[in-house]
């Protein structure tokens, strides 16, 4: 059994006096998917940012991709986020001075990719999530639905080991919502990638393998679904 | 019930035998439970009673004597009928999910326990919807969907239900007036 690529381990976080995650424990293992369900402010999008290493865990362990975040400075933070994880924040957020093509290019850029390679693979990209744009679009020029199209190709430009996602289809369309899912579950699975997913839609949910029910910054259940 | 109406259903594509219309039945619902053979041959029985079907043929090719039917104008008239109405707007089946978490509710036994299980067993019944057979049709597809709509709203109807449920002081009595 190959190692878990994500594993939170009584991770706590909590801003000012709001306790937003509690003891949270719960792996991710390679080609697996999970999905993080709950009502509003139950704590998804904490769990999410520090498993990212976006934000850090005040108490407890997170380790992505065999490396502890905790127990590294924050250039290494950084390098394992550039490297091993694909993020789709909540609301599709895109740098905004910069062209969206070269928004889904960023991952390779940061990792020192010729930049005529890495904009032609984030054209591949933009093409398959469906979303055209010319080179000097920028996301001010966006749609909420296109924005997200645009965060979930530059999510999967760089075959990411772990696939972050927070509510990545809500400004879509079903069928949209539905095509770009099926995109980002079957790219990262086929290549041997972990998922997680933030999401309140049952039927999103129902595309892992497993649910993480969270209540009130606790993980209230864990059900396998597969 | 309208099984008198999805018989004149099965058989308005072409002419059929019982059997026939058992295996298409089963087809178009994967959900429901398999059309037993008695009641397609008694629903058939009647359907001829009341002049809606007719007998067109009797097979007899090696096996088992086939009587084939056919819709009779009447009949057709009949679905066409039943086809403008549209159907009640209410869930499928979900009774049980109500009388449990109902139940589980008042007495607060294992609630947490059954919402659990409940969201397994239903996500995971989405789940199998979901993975539509390659080569189905577009309706196969659209009955699939419409099975996980209801399912998603029973979800979240139990959201919901235990929301509201457990953040009120006290599980809810029966008023005496
Ligand atoms: N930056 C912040 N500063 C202060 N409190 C915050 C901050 N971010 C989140 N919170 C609080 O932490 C709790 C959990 O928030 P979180 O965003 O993780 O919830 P969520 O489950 O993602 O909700 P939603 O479904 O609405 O996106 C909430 O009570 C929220 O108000
Ligand atoms: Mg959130």
């Amino acid at each position: 059994m190959n190692p878990p690529t994500l594993t939170l381990s009584a991770v706590s976080h909590t801003y000012g006096r709001t306790q937003a995650l509690r003891d949270a424990t719960l792996s991710v293992a390679p080609g697996e998917v999970v999905a993080v369900t709950g009502p509003s402010g139950c704590g998804k999008s904490t769990l999410l940012l520090l498993a990212a290493g976006v934000l850090r865990a005040q108490s407890g362990r997170v380790t992505v991709a065999g490396t502890e975040l905790s127990g590294v400075d924050d250039t290494a933070r950084a390098l394992v986020r550039r490297r091993s994880i694909g993020l789709v924040l909540q609301f599709g957020q895109l740098v905004p001075d910069l062209p969206v093509r070269d928004n889904v290019a960023l991952p390779l850029l940061l990792e020192g990719h010729p930049a005529a390679d890495a904009r032609a693979a984030a054209d591949g990209w933009l093409d398959r999530v469906g979303l055209a744009v010319g080179p000097d679009t920028l996301p001010s020029e966006l749609s909420g639905g296109q924005a997200q199209l645009a965060a979930a190709a530059r999510a999967l430009v760089h075959g990411p080991a772990l696939l972050l996602a927070d509510e990545p289809t809500a400004s879509l369309d079903t069928r949209s919502g539905r095509a770009l899912l099926d995109l980002m579950l079957a790219t990262t699975v086929a290549a041997g990638g972990a998922v997680l997913l933030v999401t309140h839609d049952n039927t999103v949910a129902a595309r892992a393998d497993r649910e993480v029910r969270l209540r009130d910054g606790v993980i209230e259940h864990e059900v396998a679904l597969s | 019930m309208s099984l008198t109406e999805l018989h004149l259903a099965l058989l308005a594509g072409a002419p059929r035998h019982g059997y026939d219309i058992k295996q298409e039945h089963d087809a178009w619902f994967p959900d429901s439970r398999p059309l037993p053979f008695g009641q397609v041959y008694a629903t058939l029985a009647r359907l001829q009673r009341d002049g809606l079907a007719e007998v067109v043929e009797t097979r007899v090719d090696g096996g088992p004597e086939r009587t084939v039917y056919a819709l009779t104008d009447a009949g057709d008239e009949r679905l066409r009928a039943w086809l403008t109405e549209p159907a009640p707007p209410t869930g499928t089946g979900a009774e049980e999910i109500v009388r449990k978490t109902i139940a589980a509710l008042h007495t607060g036994i294992d609630v947490q326990g059954h919402v659990a299980r409940q969201r397994a067993v239903h996500l995971r019944r989405m789940r199998e919807l979901g993975q539509v057979p390659p080569g189905a049709s577009p309706a196969e597809r659209l009955v699939r969907e419409h099975l996980i709509a209801h399912l998603d709203a029973d979800l979240r109807w139990l959201d919901l239900a235990t929301d509201l449920l457990r953040s009120s002081p006290t599980p809810p009595e029966r008023t005496h007036s």
